[in-house]
């Protein structure tokens, strides 16, 4: 110790404070060293994809890319009357080099999902402008077709200018934006997507009721039955927990097909007639059980490890102060468990609203949820911005629920077997 | 449960009932899984139970299928077999030296932003598997490692990791930080204080997060379904085609194999959690 200057040193002649600062300075980059392997092989591997996803959900530089002389033309031109005959002039320079290469098709396609028959206005073009002489485009091109005269058209090119879009998003739920530039709803017959978000919640709130319902009674039987008992009861949440998930769907088409066990015994008992089985796969019914059944551990043991911190002599205590057995349960019980109701409800919900495999498998056409739309995209539209804009609005939405999650339980709270 | 003698009939009707509601659901719950092992030796190509084999009638069992499982002409389920396996053993054992050291990290008293980081590196768990799906499928095909083993080995570890970290936190959190301490005083190397004294204590919490990861990469089929090509099919894989185009006995066949599968892994997890809440000294 030095009285000098009233500071305490360490053997090296360094304040304690100092001394201190460093080593915890040490210790921190040493426990971040321990992380950093992993933290940067999800951030690599992971979440720069995921943020990749957003980047292809808003691409649209396709047009932007194919006519940069129009663009360029059009950026002094308010879109009122029909465009000056720059912008003629560099629409024919750029669609002459698009026809050339053999992708006009492309544009075609994009500029007809901006404003309907387009399609058929570019092909004539592109097979009359090869007689065009050179100067007044304007008056030759308003001469191949009259509806290069439309000022209409002309503002369909303008508006897929930007290089971003969020038509994708508004697609997802059932809305694009009109010629005007108006955010309008697709007509009611094509509205698909919004049934499906509303079916995806339906189903994730329904599963997770019927969840809570069955698990809530025997969660409670495992947390008050002596240990030995509980134990082999707690194999039937856990064998389950641990069977393959395609091994669980299986055994449900084999139970729910309509010569399976459960119409089976609906015959036997006389509920049904032998001729008019139920079809209960490939529709809600078949997702609603199978998913039911698939999530259940997930809520029984959050349930258990919270019912089995209640100590028993509270419900006692509340039964000798003359409360009836269902007044204590819904005044001393019940409020004790609501942690693991939390914590039970938004896991099966979380994992119910992203459900795939099941549904695909035993849902049929009108039990198919918007995981199952997101995969059709992938694999089969192969329209991945649009897979991706779907993908982000379900991982918000999950986000949203996970963000609540933590805020009434806590993250550090997620128990696992 | 029995029930004390002055309890009030009105009351004990509600317990059997009770008693009665729990019943339905466990039997819910683990019957299921009990109807695909008898109608795997079905000898009929039918998923119901025949006629013979509700009267026990030995003909109507038989082991066709299992053996069609292994020798079958053409059968996919050997080299799906071997690319699980592969898989899923590369996989458990990078998520368990990522996880755990991720975990050691974490537990450290001194991690700044612990927080955020653990949020990040338990995101595979919530986020949705089909997100996960898509955006690792976009990375993979960039990189060029789409139909490849290496692909979906690193995708399988991206969603195992989380298990180990919080297993593995979960033990380091009754952790005494002072035998490291000791260790340290007594000129053990950090390397050799790992190795001697934290591992093996902790093991059982890696061994069980990794039992997840395994479980998890051997199971998981929906990112699969975008990274694999037809070199890298797995079993999930051939089971979900399977299940699509035609249910046949011989995917019981291999369901059973499964089920048995997951009745070993539960015994060991459940050996694994035992231990380590003895080793922990929670006594219950």
């Amino acid at each position: 110790m030095s009285s000098e200057t009233g500071k305490i040193l360490t053997t090296d002649g360094i304040p304690l404070e100092e001394s201190l600062k460093q080593a915890e300075k040490k210790n921190k980059i040493k426990a971040f060293l321990l992380v950093a392997p992993l933290l940067l092989f999800l951030i690599i591997t992971y979440m720069i994809p995921i943020g990749d996803m957003f980047s292809r959900s808003i691409d649209d530089k396709m047009v932007t890319n194919m006519l940069p002389k129009t663009y360029k033309a059009m950026e002094t031109w308010d879109g009122k009357e029909l465009p000056p005959e720059e912008v003629f002039e560099a629409f024919y320079l750029d669609y002459k080099i698009l026809v050339k290469n053999k992708t006009a098709g492309k544009l075609q396609t994009q500029l007809n999902y901006e404003k309907n028959g387009f399609k058929s206005v570019l092909k004539k073009l592109a097979r009359k402008q090869k007689k065009f002489e050179e100067g007044n485009y304007k008056e030759q091109i308003m001469k191949v077709h009259k509806r290069w005269r439309n000022v209409e058209y002309w503002r369909a090119i303008k508006r897929r200018a930007p290089s971003y879009t969020y038509s994708k998003y508004l697609k997802g739920v059932d809305m694009y934006s009109n010629e005007d530039g108006k955010i309008v709803q697709v007509s009611e017959d094509r509205r698909i997507h919004r049934i499906l978000w509303i079916r995806t919640v339906e189903v994730a709130f329904f599963v997770t009721l019927f969840c809570f319902l069955m698990a809530y009674p025997i969660a409670h039987l495992l947390a008050t039955l002596p240990m030995k008992y509980s134990n082999l009861l707690m194999i039937c949440v856990l064998l389950p927990f641990w069977t393959s998930l395609l091994v669980r769907t299986a055994s449900w088409m084999i139970l729910l097909q309509q010569q399976g066990i459960v119409n089976d015994f609906f015959v036997w008992t006389g509920l049904v007639a032998n001729d008019n089985r139920p079809e209960m796969m490939y529709n809600k019914t078949g997702t609603y059980v199978a998913m039911t059944q698939i999530l259940l551990p997930f809520m029984v043991l959050p349930l258990y490890s919270v019912m089995k911190t209640i100590s028993p002599s509270l419900m006692r205590a509340g039964k000798s102060l003359g409360a009836t057995p269902a007044v204590a349960f819904f005044k001393v019980y019940f409020p004790l468990t609501i942690p693991g109701i939390g914590a039970g409800c938004l896991l099966v919900f979380i994992l119910a609203i992203g459900y795939y495999i099941t549904p695909a498998l035993v849902g049929g056409a009108s039990g198919t949820l918007i995981s199952n739309q997101i995969a059709y995209h992938m694999k089969s539209t192969l329209d991945w911005s649009f897979a991706s804009a779907m993908g982000l609005m379900l991982l918000t939405g999950v986000l949203a629920i996970y963000w609540i999650y933590n805020k009434l339980v806590g993250v550090d709270n997620i128990k696992l077997g | 449960m029995a029930l004390p003698k002055y309890t009030e009939p009105h009351y004990r009707i509600w317990h059997y009932f009770y008693l009665l509601v729990c019943g339905c659901v466990f039997f819910f719950l683990i019957a299921p899984l009990f109807v695909i092992f008898p109608l795997s030796f079905n000898a009929e190509e039918f998923l119901v139970f025949s006629d013979g084999m509700k009267r026990l009638d030995p003909d109507a069992f038989s082991l066709r299928w299992y053996k069609d499982m292994i020798y079958g002409t053409k059968n996919p389920w050997g080299l799906a077999a071997r690319n699980s396996f592969i898989i899923a053993i590369f996989a458990t054992l990078g998520s368990i030296i990522l996880g755990t050291l991720a975990a050691l990290g974490l537990s450290s008293r001194h991690m700044p932003y612990k927080g955020l980081i653990m949020a990040i590196l338990i995101s595979p768990m919530i986020v949705p598997l089909i997100i996960s799906g898509v955006a690792i499928f976009f990375f993979m095909a960039k990189v060029g490692l789409a139909a490849t083993h290496l692909g979906i080995i690193l995708a399988h570890i991206i969603l195992g990791t989380p298990f180990v970290v919080i297993t593995v936190t979960a033990t380091l959190s009754g952790f005494d930080h002072s035998i490291t301490r000791a260790a340290s005083s007594l000129g053990s190397s950090p390397y050799n204080t790992f190795m001697k004294i934290t591992l093996p204590l902790i093991l059982p919490g890696v061994i069980s997060g990794g039992l997840f990861a395994f479980v998890t990469s051997f199971d998981e089929v929906v990112v699969v379904l975008f990274l694999a090509g037809l070199d890298n099919t797995t079993i999930p894989i051939q089971m979900w085609t399977g299940l699509r185009e035609q249910l046949s006995p011989t995917i019981l066949a291999v369901a059973t194999c499964l089920i048995i599968l997951s009745v070993l892994i539960l015994l060991t997890a459940e050996l694994l959690r035992r231990r380590s809440e003895r080793l922990r000294g929670i006594n219950r």
